[in-house]
């Protein structure tokens, strides 16, 4: 089956929940196969998928609850952050904490999720989700820098933690 | 700050998604910029981080037998909306197919050279960054050779540095895919390289099915020219393979440094 076990993926990563994204992958091959006279060959086939899932689910009961708490944010980018000795990018990799940036991913916004899961895990191009996504390149850009940017905000206080964690703990080995 | 300008593209340079002759300015300068250069590689951290736990759902066996089944089943509507169906599934699974093919098939190739030279870049870093980075120091070749006697299954060469810009630090041992290795630093005009040397044949199994791509690739501007979305990453590297043995230099040093480097193992192997 072509790209079943990536749209699945992104599939539960969008619903959130297992038979949902059953529902929504099983809806989208029987799209996909209903409308093939869509799809114009030479064009790109994975983000023609990728679009079909995206707008059933957007069209869903869960898609439409999630679509209606996004913030009214205007698609700008903000300017960048200096970074800073102890990144949340370094600390959480020493703690090759998983599970910590999966439940970070989780509580990002849908239109912030699925723009860093297609860069990162599909690796698509910006021209790619541009089309996935049906915005133009600019907006690609800044929603994914918004993204990344929220994602980094949201794990520091964790990494903060950690590092008080590991200091506390150096403290203690010396105090012994 | 000067280089609040280039952060602000950084992601996007990352992303391989400059032009390309903004792609080497950019390389030029996160090669002599320390703040953008450990900036850059905390953010390549974080997308490998994510891509990793972006892969996090696998659909079940029953689920992915029920969908094969649902699409290879024909509608009981009329004869001819039947084989309507039929061919358009055949044509979707042969777009599939040719789509796994090309794309499938040249993204692991493209993702398994990626994984070995993040790989490899990480083992640099890491090595460098480490208070001891060498366990033989010794700038004598016939010092630091025989350490690595009993302690990895191959034997090898190295070059004779006498009027050459390259100083021998030392080495370790190393692993690359539970594959052992040897790993030496050189110093060129204050910059280190490392020089990693693995047995072919262990890491056979995924570099054959890469040996039609060039593997003698440069960090980040041509990884390869026909990768969809090079990684760029702050160092310049060279591989080949010899004698069985697979080598791969990496260094921030210039693109020359490294080539004449390579060319010495390669005279020495």
């Amino acid at each position: 089956m072509p790209l079943f076990d990536q749209l699945y993926n992104f599939a539960h990563w969008l619903t959130q929940n297992r038979e949902e994204a059953e529902d929504l992958v099983q809806e989208t091959y029987a799209k996909a196969l209903k409308g093939f006279s869509s799809f114009q060959l030479g064009t790109n086939f994975r983000a023609w998928m990728y679009r079909i899932l995206r707008n059933t689910f957007l069209t869903s009961r869960t898609g439409l609850r999630v679509t209606m708490m996004v913030p009214l944010d205007p698609e700008e980018d903000g300017p960048e952050l200096v970074v800073e000795h102890d990144t949340p990018e370094t600390l959480l990799l020493e703690r090759s904490n998983r599970e910590l940036l999966q439940s970070a991913i989780d509580e990002l916004p849908v239109h912030f999720r699925e723009v860093l899961l297609l860069c990162e895990v599909e690796e698509m191009s910006y021209q790619e989700l541009s089309e996935t996504l049906s915005v133009p390149i600019g907006t690609v850009m800044s929603r994914l820098s918004r993204a990344r940017r929220t994602l980094r905000d949201r794990l520091r206080p964790h990494a903060q933690a950690g590092t008080r964690t590991v200091e506390m703990e150096k403290g203690t080995i010396h105090g012994l | 700050m000067v280089c609040e300008s280039w952060k602000a593209k950084l992601d996007t340079y990352l992303d391989g998604e400059l032009p390309e002759q903004e792609m080497r300015t950019f390389d030029a300068h996160v090669r002599g910029c320390t703040s953008c250069s450990a900036d850059a590689l905390a953010r390549v951290q974080m997308k490998r981080s994510v891509q990793a736990a972006g892969k996090r759902f696998t659909p079940s066996t029953d689920f992915r037998r029920r969908i094969e089944q649902s699409v290879a089943r024909k509608p009981q509507r009329s004869f001819r909306l039947g084989w309507m169906v039929a061919a358009a599934a055949v044509i979707l699974v042969v777009a599939g197919v040719t789509y796994t093919y090309v794309e499938t098939r040249s993204g692991r190739d493209l993702a398994y050279r990626d994984h070995v030279f993040s790989e490899i870049a990480d083992l640099h870093v890491s090595t460098l960054a480490s208070s001891s980075p060498v366990d033989v120091i010794s700038t004598d070749r016939h010092t630091v050779k025989p350490w690595f006697q009993g302690k990895i299954p191959f034997a090898f060469n190295l070059p004779e540095l006498q009027n050459s810009e390259f100083t021998l630090i030392g080495g370790r041992m190393t692993y690359l895919d539970q594959t052992p290795g040897a790993h030496l630093i050189y110093d060129a005009r204050k910059h280190h390289i490392s020089v990693f040397i693995f047995p072919e044949r262990a890491l056979s199994l995924s570099l054959s099915s890469s040996s039609s791509l060039s593997l003698s690739s440069k960090l980040p501007a041509s990884l390869d020219q026909n990768s969809p979305s090079p990684k760029p990453l702050p160092f310049n590297t060279e591989t080949w393979s010899q004698g069985g043995l697979r080598y791969f230099v990496i260094g921030d040093a210039s693109p020359a440094d490294i080539d004449s480097l390579a060319k010495l193992f390669k005279a020495a192997a």
